[in-house]
């Protein structure tokens, strides 16, 4: 029999970002006894990086907000792929969570008035983003840190959960291995939750962590449920391009909300060339008009730069194409030049970009008050995920459920800056609270060893396997450079069926990986048990990409450059056939109903 | 491109021994990719901490060159590379393998710490209203990302191992943030002199030193919380009063 350590929760969480810790917080102030599984520290998931702020209609700043314009701006932005019910919920409750983070010891920046501040992001019709200089990630997943470590939540740092456990149908619980000396343990409870983030490791250039390999799309891939959307990737268009160790590092869009402009090696402001119709009546088409809107001059229209990620990321790679990029391949990110505009505008940018400033300064001997920085697109996000009920986050399996990066359905084709962190704050609270509801009217499920055994087989296989040369880091490696090339930012058919023949060679590779050492906390031996989630996250993206034939959002195809109205109203869904094969299927959006139709027409 | 050699320590509680690793050196690095580096190419097993890559969320600390740094943060170019670069563990806490420390204890610390405490809502639409001049000081405390370093370079803890009577300089800035708080009510003041050890600090600034995120430890949050402590318990007036009518206030 498999030796483990056996512990026993209502609810078990696994990921301790914004949303884990939400969901954690609400299930157990249900009165239900909840574990929390994270694979590094308490306080350091990839939250913690988030930089621009949590998007609320608090309606602060602009009184003309409300969660009918964030409503309508989600959708806008996810171009109406989304699933409305969760784009209406998430901008119904979003404010609530954010005056809730505020009662348990937030610190956001304030008004003149004492009240929470709100600054301007992309594709937000009006100044909505609550934040504390460019680190609310950090003071998000602080606050919910340290208000939670007073509620009795049992957490397992550094943890890794490697199979979920079933007993028929439901749930049972999670197999999982800790990182200090390779033990196992053995989590047995009524609900899962699922809040692992995201999956940018498959992609050499990217904003995120090493903790963001698809573990939990896996995990519910694995165990049954359906994944949805994965097509849809975001390029956020700023990270940093120079020097080569920081390429890929986030610069935040809160850059071009307090005014930074993007230029190409001519010195000019290219956004303005192409704007998309449906943003046309919305968008300032001079200069001039850009700037007021900055400042909070409620007459004018928004600069180009502050349009959709997945536009401004399209526009940029163009520039770089036809040769107006920068010198290093990428293009011009001014947030100096407001010294035309503002007085002392040195110690303006210090105090509003603490740390995009001290970013630079230190990684790439860029001085932002005085030089421009060099962006160019970084991936950063996945719209896709586990396919939940909106209401309540249950994915497909009993028991199953899912919130934040890891879930889909919120964000459409395309996510709007801000409206993360807001995701996690809303669907990580229902998450919890909805698992909690299902733990108490359900008893707990049986343990079935032999799923144990096969799962404690797979994690320790690496280490019988013979000498072949082969090592985890280089399959990441070129895994990494294949996504990038061939299922990046610009897509085509014959680049995706490349990418497919050759995830097959990368999966025969990673079975082949050698590990070297012992279980204690071994960096290659927990690389090679992520190749897996990594490797079958890219299967899900190139296989969803190629059934898309047209461009919408974060997924574009040269081949299909246009958006086409009849795939417009079929989402993408991938499960796990019974012969282990991945099936691809496309399945109907349901029609919005007519009374948030009508929203969407009313705000144009 | 050149090589450089990085003299790394392995081992585990039981005992260990620096590992010389040559790797190249390209532009831009920091010490963190140099250490990745060496992981894919030589070291497999080798154990580290990291997640951001970018200062934000302190998981990488070490002392490179006996200096605690946030390994992420380290250029390369600010480093003399014709000797070898030593990258070593925190010694504030107990090694696990390699770079990688037993940090637990400040997680149980910061648990026996009071909670934040709100006062009642008082502006009209149910929430609170506060000055951004108000909030900016303790904004300042907000920027710690629990590196540790601070932890790992005061002598209370590193040289004198007084982590059961002192709570260092990381939770000291802690409890600061929350007694600055505008809209906290709880009182910490008795358990800074008795539980918290804040008069163990003797300011040498240290901790301030070496923050990554320049909070002024020392001047901003210590001094003030020694001088609370100082008024309520070392007041002479006040010291009569509690001989008279008794309690701790």
């Amino acid at each position: 029999m498999t030796q483990y350590q056996a512990f026993e929760h209502d609810v078990l969480i696994i990921g301790a970002g914004g949303a884990g810790l939400r969901a954690a917080i609400e299930a157990s102030a249900a009165g239900v006894k909840v574990g929390l599984v994270c694979k590094s520290l308490l306080g350091k998931a990839h939250t913690v990086m988030a930089e621009g702020g949590i998007a609320a209609a608090l309606a602060n700043v602009d009184d003309r907000d409300s969660w009918k314009v964030h409503f309508s701006d989600t959708m806008r932005g996810g171009q109406y792929v989304n699933n409305w019910r969760m784009a209406e919920l998430h901008a119904k409750e979003a404010p609530d969570r954010v005056r809730e983070l505020e009662a348990w010891g937030a610190l956001f920046d304030r008004t003149s008035d004492g009240r929470i501040l709100q600054r301007n992001f992309g594709g937000h019709r009006y100044p909505r983003l609550a934040h504390v200089g460019d680190r609310t990630g950090l003071e998000m997943i602080r606050t919910l840190q340290d208000h939670g470590i007073h509620l009795g939540i049992d957490v397992h740092m550094e943890c890794t959960v490697a199979g979920l456990l079933k007993d028929g149908d439901r749930i049972a619980g999670a197999f999982a291995y800790e990182r200090e000396r390779g033990y196992f343990r053995v989590f047995r409870a009524k609900a899962v939750v699922l809040a692992t983030g995201g999956i940018g490791r498959a992609y050499k250039i990217t904003s995120n962590s090493w903790e963001c390999t698809g573990d939990g799309h896996t995990l519910a891939y694995d165990a049954g449920a359906e994944l949805i959307d994965m097509e849809y990737m975001q390029f956020h268009p700023t990270g940093m391009v120079w020097p080569p160790s920081v390429r890929g590092l986030l610069v935040t869009e809160g850059v071009r909300g307090e005014g930074g402009i993007l230029l190409n090696n001519d010195g000019r402001r290219f956004m303005f060339d192409e704007i998309p119709d449906n943003y046309k009546a919305q968008t300032a088409d001079n200069e001039e008009e850009g700037w007021r809107y900055c400042q909070g001059d409620k007459s004018a229209r928004r600069p180009p730069e502050l349009l959709t990620r997945d536009h401004v990321a399209r526009c940029i790679v163009k520039e770089v194409r036809e040769g107006r990029g920068s010198p290093h391949g990428g293009v011009f990110l001014d947030i100096a030049w407001i010294k035309k505009h503002i007085k002392n505008s040195e110690e303006h940018i210090k105090k509003k970009l603490p740390s995009m400033y001290h970013q630079f300064k230190k990684l790439g001997d860029i001085d932002i008050t005085r030089q421009p920085m060099e962006v160019g697109p970084t991936s950063h996000y996945i719209m896709g995920g586990v396919r939940v009920d909106a209401d309540t986050q249950m994915s497909g399996v009993p028991g199953l459920f899912a919130c934040g990066e890891c879930a889909a359905g919120i964000n459409g084709a395309n996510r709007l800056g801000g409206n993360s962190l807001s995701d996690l704050l809303v669907f990580g609270k229902r998450a919890g609270e909805h698992a909690a509801a299902y733990a108490r009217g359900t008893k707990t499920g049986a343990i079935d060893e032999a799923q144990v055994a096969a799962v404690a087989k797979q994690v320790l296989e690496p280490f019988e396997r013979e000498a072949t040369g082969e090592t985890a880091f280089a399959v990441q490696h070129d895994l990494q450079d294949l996504m990038q090339a061939k299922v990046g930012i610009v897509r085509n058919e014959a680049d995706m069926a490349e990418a497919l023949g050759a995830l097959q060679r990368l999966n025969e590779r990673a079975r082949r990986a050698q590990v070297e050492g012992n279980r204690d906390y071994n960096p290659g031996w927990h690389t090679t048990l992520d190749l897996h989630n990594l490797l079958t996250v890219s299967e899900a993206i190139a296989r969803s990409a190629i059934l898309r034939k047209e461009s919408r959002g974060g997924h574009f195809r040269e081949d299909f450059p246009k958006k086409d109205d009849a795939a417009g109203k079929v989402s993408t869904v991938v499960r796990k056939g019974a012969d282990g094969a991945m099936e691809i299927s496309q399945v109907p959006i349901p029609e919005m109903p007519p009374e948030l139709a009508l929203i969407i027409k009313e705000m144009g | 491109m050149p090589k450089a050699t990085f003299r790394i320590w392995r081992g585990d509680a039981r005992g260990g021994e620096f590992r010389d690793y040559a790797t190249e050196v390209s532009e831009g690095m920091v010490v963190l990719d140099a250490v990745h580096q060496i992981q894919a190419e030589s070291a497999s097993d080798l154990a580290v901490r990291w997640n951001c890559k970018a200062g934000k969320c302190g998981s990488c600390s070490a002392e490179v060159n006996g200096m605690p740094k946030l390994m992420c943060m380290t250029r390369l170019s600010d480093v003399p590379l014709d000797q070898p670069v030593t990258i070593e563990p925190i010694k504030a806490f107990p090694p696990v393998k390699d770079l990688v420390t037993d940090v637990s204890w400040n997680y149980r610390v910061k648990k026996t710490i009071k909670k934040f405490k709100p006062r009642k809502p008082d502006a009209a639409d149910g929430t609170w209203r506060m000055a951004q001049h108000d909030i900016e000081r303790v904004q300042e405390f907000r920027k710690c990302i629990e590196c540790y370093l601070c932890q790992d370079v005061c002598h209370v803890l590193r040289d004198h191992h007084k982590h059961d009577e002192f709570i260092g300089p990381r939770f000291l800035v802690y409890v600061a943030a929350l007694e600055m708080h505008p809209l906290d009510t709880e009182d910490r003041v008795d358990e800074l002199k008795q539980a918290h050890g804040v008069g163990l600090c003797n300011i040498t600034k240290c901790c301030t030193k070496v923050c990554p995120e320049d909070i002024t430890i020392t001047d901003n949050a210590i001094i003030p919380l020694k001088e609370r402590v100082v008024d309520r318990h070392y007041d002479p007036l006040r010291w009569l009063g509690r001989k008279i009518f008794g309690g701790a206030r």
